[in-house]
């Protein structure tokens, strides 16, 4: 069995009167696919941002490759390897899309206090940059301002963003919210893609992407990790039923 | 330095106090419910000062006179936002910055045009030109006394409303949920429209209360302005508490600070050098004071907002 | 539209500009001459402030500070008798910087409204300094007898030479803040402004970023101050007032804002409007508020935006 990359202890996050988060207890194995999934409001986006350093725990503590993380901000964990998509796209609406890619691989090539060269023009950060969107299927869009792309190729940037910071640890939230039937089966097509070589955390509620996704699928209510497994064991199991399948069957 | 004098400053300090928390609770207001960074806020200072002086020049009543101009800072208010700021809600600060500016010059320059630009000076009504004996032995203007009176009263009224009152829940509830409130068939820009008018009118009642303290001229507004945004930073903007304890603060360092800094310093350095400093330190006090806070708590004492 | 209008834009500006004197000489209206001289020390400081403002998004209502410190710099040292350049202007831009790490340092760690009230208020502190500072004429200023003295090399009392001087080091001011923009400095305070979340998510802590651009934008507006004392042979606390800081954003957002040209192109907007409705009216202010006012709200991309070329540096 691998090892851990990511261990959760009992984490926990009230806002006001709600626990969004009641001590959570969680592991990602190293190049395993978890999905965290669960009714709306039950707390998912609290937990990924409790993970991504967004926000911090009133309780607990998360170790990453054997490093006690809990303390470290959002852009001290996205450094040790970190990365996230959120679940209402964040890009820089502003730049080109090879621009978002390009300044993401420059996030990650050590500081950027170089005040002369144009970045524009150093291929150290246009290349890595190019192939990334090749990959993602961005090719040929690289010079469209991002705020003109349609919306799923925004998600598919926002990935692409994610994955040129070479991170050992992909957050995703709801990466194929919103996109139409085609779109999501491309999303869904890539992560599969990357399966194996990339640890990622999954919060989704497309079923179909979940299931052909996850190796191991944590269900979630209300802020409480209520049941763990392989999608085969989440789909036997009668409390995931109960609590959450058996009413939003599709 | 006797107990008495140091008492009769203190009180100065409180009375300079409770008019920054007339002008610092209407921008704190605006700011939180309309989201609407209005530098012209010292214009209403201003015009609520003015109009008092014309008023009661022409009634040759105080009452009356402050009472008119009440009224009439009210009134420029209301206009002002219908005219100039409806349109800039949706905006961003630059923007709003930029426009409050604009006006900020136009008020400036009318007023110069109107009643020229040397300073008007009022006499008050013998009625209020008396003094009251303190406990400490000495004696205190009356009219400053009422000043301070004044500016409590509105502090308990305000704190009232707001907490209280269904008109204070409508405006704390627009200041998180526009479209709720909407919903409720309350019509929002008329709402803004009388909070913005209702913080023009205590920033005009500010105003006319200094007028017979201070000097009435052209760019008075401006001055008192930025003091209030030295109180909101640190009282914490969006907080009426945060308003009046800033407020209070800063009226009370400034007034000791430019009463005693100077006799203060020159028993531990040389009286010359002390003759020096002491103005400028205790011109500087009250900005070095907001460093300090800031320094400890970037959000104010009372941000009504989380970390 | 592209490199081409550019290439012609930045052309025409800078014949124009340079051909400026003698023409003027030729037409007798040595006015002219002084009135672009100001517009470009004016330029420099909007340029300064563009960078952070324009590009990093930090809504600075206290650039006046640093025109002022600057001015102070040459001030006091010709008081006490050091008039040699190579050592003013250098201090002018040390002691701005300073001051800028100071009030960045503090200002830059909030945001939003907060940091505009202050930057403000730093900047009254600053300007109640210069009124207290008896020694060197306090409320009223101090008049500098002798201008910035370069060993020979060039001659600042003359008019001529020293417009020459001021058009160089404009344009070097353009074209530094033109590199660092498009650097990856530039593009951590671009991005920065664009998504803070997302900056913050890829691993970037802006603040360090955004302080370094402050200081940088503190230095290069404390040279302007050092120009606009020896243009003005005067130094009061007025280089302070926070109206001068407005007028300088307003030349930022006039012009066109994060573009190359408009910090130039508003600063000449504005100061020829302003001496125009001043030759006209002593209630100049009162159209010229207004006319501010309609500009927010109407004209929101600024006279670089509808030019071609002039966007790009």
């Amino acid at each position: 069995m691998a090892d851990a990359l990511l261990q959760a202890y009992g984490l926990c996050k009230s806002f006001g009167a709600l626990r969004a988060s009641d001590s959570i207890d969680f592991e990602l194995l190293e190049g395993e696919t978890h999905a965290v999934i669960g009714p709306n409001g039950a707390g998912k986006t609290t937990f990924i941002s409790l993970l991504s350093g967004d926000l911090r725990p009133d309780a607990g503590a998360i170790r990453f490759a054997g490093e006690d993380v809990t303390s470290l901000r959002s852009p001290a964990r996205a450094r040790t390897g970190f990365a996230r998509s959120f679940q209402i796209t964040s890009i820089y609406r502003d730049f080109t899309a090879l621009d978002n890619v390009a300044f993401a691989v420059q996030a990650h090539a050590g500081h950027s206090f170089r005040f002369w060269r144009p970045a524009r023009e150093e291929s150290a950060l246009r290349d890595p940059a190019r192939r990334m969107l090749e990959e993602v299927g961005l090719g040929a869009r690289a010079d469209v301002p991002a705020a003109k792309l349609a919306h799923g190729e925004q998600r598919q940037l926002e990935v692409a963003m994610a994955l040129a910071t070479e991170p050992r640890l992909l957050l995703l939230d709801e990466p194929v919210a919103g996109m139409g039937s085609d779109e999501s089966q491309r999303m869904v097509e890539f992560l599969t893609r990357l399966k194996g070589r990339q640890s990622i955390i999954l919060v989704e509620h497309d079923m179909d992407a979940v299931f052909s996704l996850a190796d191991r699928i944590s269900v979630l209510v209300y802020g409480r990790i209520i049941a763990t497994g392989t999608p085969q064991e989440i789909r036997a199991n009668a409390d995931v039923r109960r609590a959450y399948l058996g009413e939003d069957a599709e | 330095m006797t107990f008495g004098l140091v008492f009769e400053q203190l009180l100065n300090g409180v009375q300079f106090g409770v008019m920054l928390f007339l002008m610092a609770a209407g921008l704190t207001l605006v700011f939180g419910i309309m989201n609407l960074v209005n530098l012209a806020h010292g214009s209403l200072y201003m015009v609520g000062a003015y109009l008092a002086v014309a008023a009661t020049a022409w009634t040759g009543n105080f009452a009356l006179g402050a009472a008119l101009g009440l009224a009439g800072a009210l009134l420029v208010g209301m206009v002002v936002e219908v005219v100039a700021l409806r349109t800039l809600y949706e905006r961003d600060h630059l923007d709003q910055v930029l426009a409050t500016f604009g006006l900020i010059l136009f008020f400036n320059e009318l007023v110069a045009i109107v009643w020229g630009r040397a300073a008007l000076y009022t006499s008050l009504p013998a009625w209020l030109q008396g003094h009251v004996e303190l406990f400490t032995g000495s004696r205190y203007p009356v009219y400053r006394g009422l000043v301070i009176v004044v500016g409590l009263l509105v502090a308990v009224a305000l704190w009232y409303v707001v907490t209280r009152t269904r008109i204070g829940m409508l405006v704390r509830a627009g200041a998180s949920n526009r479209t709720m409130v909407a919903a409720l068939g309350v019509n929002i820009r008329l709402l803004y429209t009388v909070v913005f008018g209702f913080g023009a009118a205590l920033a005009g009642l500010a105003g006319l209360m200094a007028g017979p303290i201070y000097a009435v001229q052209p760019g008075m507004g401006e001055l008192i302005l930025i003091q209030v945004f030295v109180v909101i930073v640190i009282g914490g903007i969006g907080s009426i508490r945060g308003a009046l304890v800033g407020a209070l603060v800063v009226g009370i360092v400034d007034t000791l600070g430019r009463a005693f800094l100077k006799p203060l310093l020159g028993s531990v350095i040389s009286p010359p050098a002390a003759e020096a400093a002491g103005p400028a330190l205790a011109s500087m006090l009250i900005y070095l004071l907001m460093a300090v806070v800031l320094a400890v708590r970037p959000e104010g004492l009372f941000s009504s907002r989380g970390s | 539209m592209g490199s081409r209008a550019r290439v012609v834009f930045w052309s025409a500006a800078i014949v124009l500009l340079a051909l400026l004197p003698p023409v003027v000489a030729a037409l007798k209206e040595p006015f002219y001459l002084d009135l672009m001289r100001r517009v470009m020390i004016f330029a420099i400081a909007a340029i300064s402030l563009n960078l952070i403002l324009g590009y990093g998004g930090l809504v600075s209502f206290g650039h006046a500070a640093y025109l002022g410190i600057g001015g102070y710099a040459v001030g006091i040292l010709a008081f006490y008798g050091v008039y040699s350049g190579w050592l003013q202007w250098p201090l002018a831009m040390g002691a701005s910087a300073l001051v800028a790490l100071a009030i960045g340092a503090v200002s830059i760690r909030t945001s939003g409204i907060y940091f505009i009230m202050i930057t403000l208020a730093f900047t009254q502190m600053l300007y109640f300094l210069g009124v207290s500072l008896e020694m060197f004429g306090g409320d009223d200023g101090m008049r500098i007898k002798t201008r910035s003295q370069f060993s020979g090399l060039v001659d600042l009392s003359d008019p001529v030479a020293f417009y020459y001087v001021v058009l160089v080091l404009m344009l070097a001011s353009m074209y530094l803040v033109h590199r660092l923009v498009n650097s990856r400095f530039g593009m951590v305070l671009r991005a920065a402004k664009s998504n803070e979340a997302r900056s913050r998510a890829i691993g970037f802590s802006p603040y360090l970023y955004r302080l370094a651009a402050f200081v940088i934008a503190g230095a290069l507006c404390g040279l302007a101050g050092a120009l606009l004392a020896n243009h003005t042979a005067y130094i009061t606390p007025d280089f302070m007032h926070w109206t001068r800081s407005g007028e300088i954003m307003f030349m930022v957002i006039l012009g066109g804002i994060a573009t190359g040209a408009g910090p130039l192109l508003g600063a000449a907007v504005l100061l020829v409007v302003e001496s125009l409705l001043a030759g006209w009216t002593e209630h100049w202010q009162a159209i010229l508020g207004p006319l501010l006012i309609l500009s927010v709200i109407f004209f929101r991309r600024g006279l670089a935006g509808v030019l071609p070329g002039a966007r790009d540096g």
